[in-house]
């Protein structure tokens, strides 16, 4: 089956072709089946790879499909490679792919683009998948790329809508910068290992010396390629923007997937990072500060899918902030946890979103808990999750990390718990504003408050199952004696950049005392939520309310978009006008203008040799003679 | 006919050269500063003639008559020449009234 695997991206890419070029003539029905049904089974025959990889001894396998490259000494096979990791993300992308196309086909059910939605999904799952299937960094990057487009596509899903085609064009925009970044990174690789085959590379690469400057550089550079991807600081700002797009997408792209690429391709490069102490500082710090900072914007957003959105970017902080303190493992852990909680949020609220008739505002919402049952008992079990109360999902994943962080440096611990306490803030204020208290939106909106519909509701519950039940996968050390099977299963993966890391040892005592703190502080944060939204029945003041210190800072997002505007985008602005205004039209059109105006004159002027006096051309005649034998005379 | 040559060749050969190009040059001159038409022809066939005289005295001098082959050659383009020039100008002269070569100046810009 292993040798088959480039069926599973095939299904997609047939499933786009089918409905890319079939938009006009196939109905939505038969759109949504057959986008729905070529992910299923690649999620079918992910399994059975993934099944035949573990009961097989060999740890990684490389099915070569034919040479795509060949200049000199430089060979580029196409080629996959299969392994635990990939095969992790092969089952994430293609079973909540799966899922979210068939909550697609409920949610876009009266959109008239309905097969092109269909068609752009397929077209990301492709993509997706050819990035975690690569046998090398080039393959990655076409996936890399591939998902970028995908993402510009649907974001700008509802084109007619100009600040959704803004959006799009940011996210675009800002992933080139990261790109840029991932592109010098593969050239590095090339002219150190000269190759882009991890299978070529990582084995060259455990030869180098622990803070080799040729690692250091590689390294920094795919990071940058890392953070425009996975919306780390500074470069984050494009995802909450992404929001505009379906919310089916928001869940799959910018939630559960792509936004994941960045943590697939440091974890991926394990044995580079584990080499370059200094990369790992800076991918832990990146991570964390993102995690804190995008949790204290999410407090006080109102839009349900921007506190979704931030909350994503603090997430995807956490899983740098384990990447860079060797626990990649706990990484791989948030992101599968994440991928089931974080796409669960993101359709529940999509649901809310379709039965208020495309309200986001959190400040119109209120009392949908028995409108909207299933909604919101998905959802809750998710918040729970994420906010880390045992013994849901998110709760080991997240323990996980702080542990390590903890063992690595306690000021990380303690700065990851007070992200930890926002998160579960913020998540609860988002319940409890949208599930509890009274309906704050318009009569006509209380009348038409229904239960979505089951394709819908199905991979809710789907996903809350996998929510509730996806941390027995990875239960710590100190709850039972290796039973940390997700661990277990991608050791091998791992195994190189374990020689060169220290392993990781914290007290028993200590670990369940970080455990019990945590739990604790979480349950005091969901509290003071409790008392703030529910008990108090606060309302998130009006746009219009001036508000002032901490809570404008973070109510307008730290300003950040506005820093840009300033610092990079006005300046810029200036430079075109001053280069319009001074090279452009004085310089260059001046030269190309002053070339043809010089040629004007100067044929002006010869026209009147031009007399038609027949004395005067025998003169000239006569003495052009007279010339050409002086020359000759004088000359010869 | 040796005498002929003989008396011919006498004449040093600068003579020929220069009375040639005296003739050249006058006819340079008419068409340089004359305005009839006519009279411009005249001195392009002055022109011709120094040339055909010299080409003969060279011919002579040197024994070769292929020299004097080219003089009826000049002499029978400078016929048809002519024949088709004069034709031109009576036809100009028809239509203006006169053959000054100074108001011929429809061929300008």
């Amino acid at each position: 089956m292993i040798e088959k695997s480039w069926l599973i991206p095939l299904l997609p890419f047939l499933g786009f072709l089918v409905n890319a070029l079939g938009i006009q003539q196939i109905p939505k029905k038969a759109a949504g089946i057959i986008g729905s049904t070529s992910v299923l089974f690649s999620f079918v025959l992910s399994l059975l790879v993934f099944f035949e990889l573990k009961g097989s001894d060999a740890g990684a396998v490389t099915v070569k499909l034919f040479d795509w490259i060949s200049v000199g000494s430089l060979h580029i096979p196409f080629s996959f490679y299969i392994d635990p990791l990939t095969c992790v993300w092969l089952l994430i992308i293609t079973g909540i792919g799966f899922l979210i196309h068939v909550y697609s086909a409920g949610y876009m059910h009266d959109d008239e683009g309905f097969g092109k939605f269909f068609s752009y999904l397929n077209l990301f799952v492709f993509f997706m998948l050819l990035l975690v299937m690569g046998a090398g960094y080039l393959i990655m990057f076409i996936g890399w790329e591939g998902v970028g487009l995908c993402s510009y596509l649907l974001i700008g899903f509802w084109y007619k809508n100009d600040a959704y085609n803004d959006a799009a064009k940011k996210a675009f925009i800002m992933n080139r910068i990261g790109d840029l970044g991932f592109l010098l990174g593969v050239f590095l690789l090339i002219g150190t290992f000269g190759s882009t085959d991890f299978t070529e590379i990582f084995p060259q690469a455990a030869g180098f010396q622990s803070g080799d400057p040729r690692l250091l550089a590689i390294t920094l550079c795919l990071f940058i390629g890392a953070v425009g991807k996975s919306a780390q600081l500074p470069l984050y700002t494009w995802l909450p923007d992404a929001m505009a797009g379906p919310t089916p997408v928001s869940a799959l792209i910018h939630a559960a997937t792509m936004v994941t690429a960045g943590i697939y391709m440091v974890a991926r490069s394990n044995i580079l990072y584990a080499l370059s102490p200094v990369s790992m500082t800076v991918v832990a710090v990146t991570g964390l500060a993102t995690a804190v900072f995008a949790a204290l914007i999410a407090i006080s957003q109102n839009d349900i899918k921007k506190v979704l959105a931030y909350s994503t970017v603090s997430q995807l902080g956490y899983m740098f902030l384990a990447l860079g303190v060797g626990a990649f493992t706990g990484a791989v852990f948030h992101v599968m946890t994440h991928a089931f909680f974080k796409a669960l949020l993101f359709l529940g609220a999509g649901s809310v979103i379709h039965a208020l008739h495309n309200q986001q505002d959190m400040r119109r919402m209120g009392g949908l808990k028995k409108a909207m049952p299933i909604t919101f008992a998905t959802m809750l079990l998710a918040t729970l999750a994420i906010s880390g109360i045992p013994p849901f999902s998110g709760f080991f994943s997240k323990d996980e990390i702080l542990a390590h962080a903890f063992f690595h440096e306690p000021l990380l611990w303690v700065i990851g718990f007070a992200a930890a306490l926002l998160t579960a803030f913020y998540m609860f204020r988002m319940m409890f504003l949208t599930f509890w208290g009274e309906f704050r939106g318009t009569e006509q909106e209380k009348q038409h408050l229904h239960e979505s519909p089951s394709t819908m509701t199905i991979p809710l519950i789907v996903l809350a199952v996998l929510s509730v039940i996806g941390g027995f996968l990875g239960l710590p050390e100190v709850m039972a004696h290796q039973a940390h099977l997700l661990g277990a299963y991608l050791a091998p993966v791992f195994a190189q950049s374990k020689e060169v890391l220290p392993a990781m040892h914290v007290s028993h005592s200590t670990e369940w005392l970080l455990m019990a703190i945590s739990v604790l502080g979480v349950l005091g944060s969901i509290g003071i939520a409790w008392s703030m939204y529910v008990k108090k029945k606060t309302i998130p003041r009006e746009e219009s309310v001036r508000r002032t210190g901490l809570m404008a800072l973070s109510y307008h997002k730290f300003y950040v978009d506005e820093l840009y505007e300033a610092v990079v985008a006005r300046p810029l602005n200036a430079l075109s006008v001053f280069f319009y205004r001074i090279m452009d039209i004085r310089v260059i059109d001046g030269l190309v203008n002053g070339i043809g105006k010089t040629i004007v004159a100067f044929s002006s002027t010869l026209r009147l040799w031009q007399t038609g006096r027949i004395g005067s051309y025998l003169f000239y005649m006569v003495a052009g003679i007279i010339l050409i034998f002086l020359l000759n005379y004088l000359i010869f | 006919m040796e005498e002929t040559l003989q008396t011919i060749q006498s004449i040093p050969l600068e003579h020929y050269i220069w009375f040639c190009a005296t003739l050249f040059v006058i006819g340079v001159i008419g068409v340089l500063i004359r305005r009839n038409a006519i009279i411009i022809l005249m001195s392009v066939e002055l022109m011709l003639n120094a040339v055909n005289l010299l080409l003969a005295a060279f011919s002579v001098h040197h024994g070769d008559p292929s020299g004097q082959v080219f003089v009826f050659f000049i002499m029978a383009v400078a016929a048809a020449e002519v024949a088709v020039g004069l034709a031109i100008i009576v036809m100009i002269y028809r239509n203006t009234g006169s053959v000054d070569i100074n108001i011929m100046n429809k061929l300008k810009w």
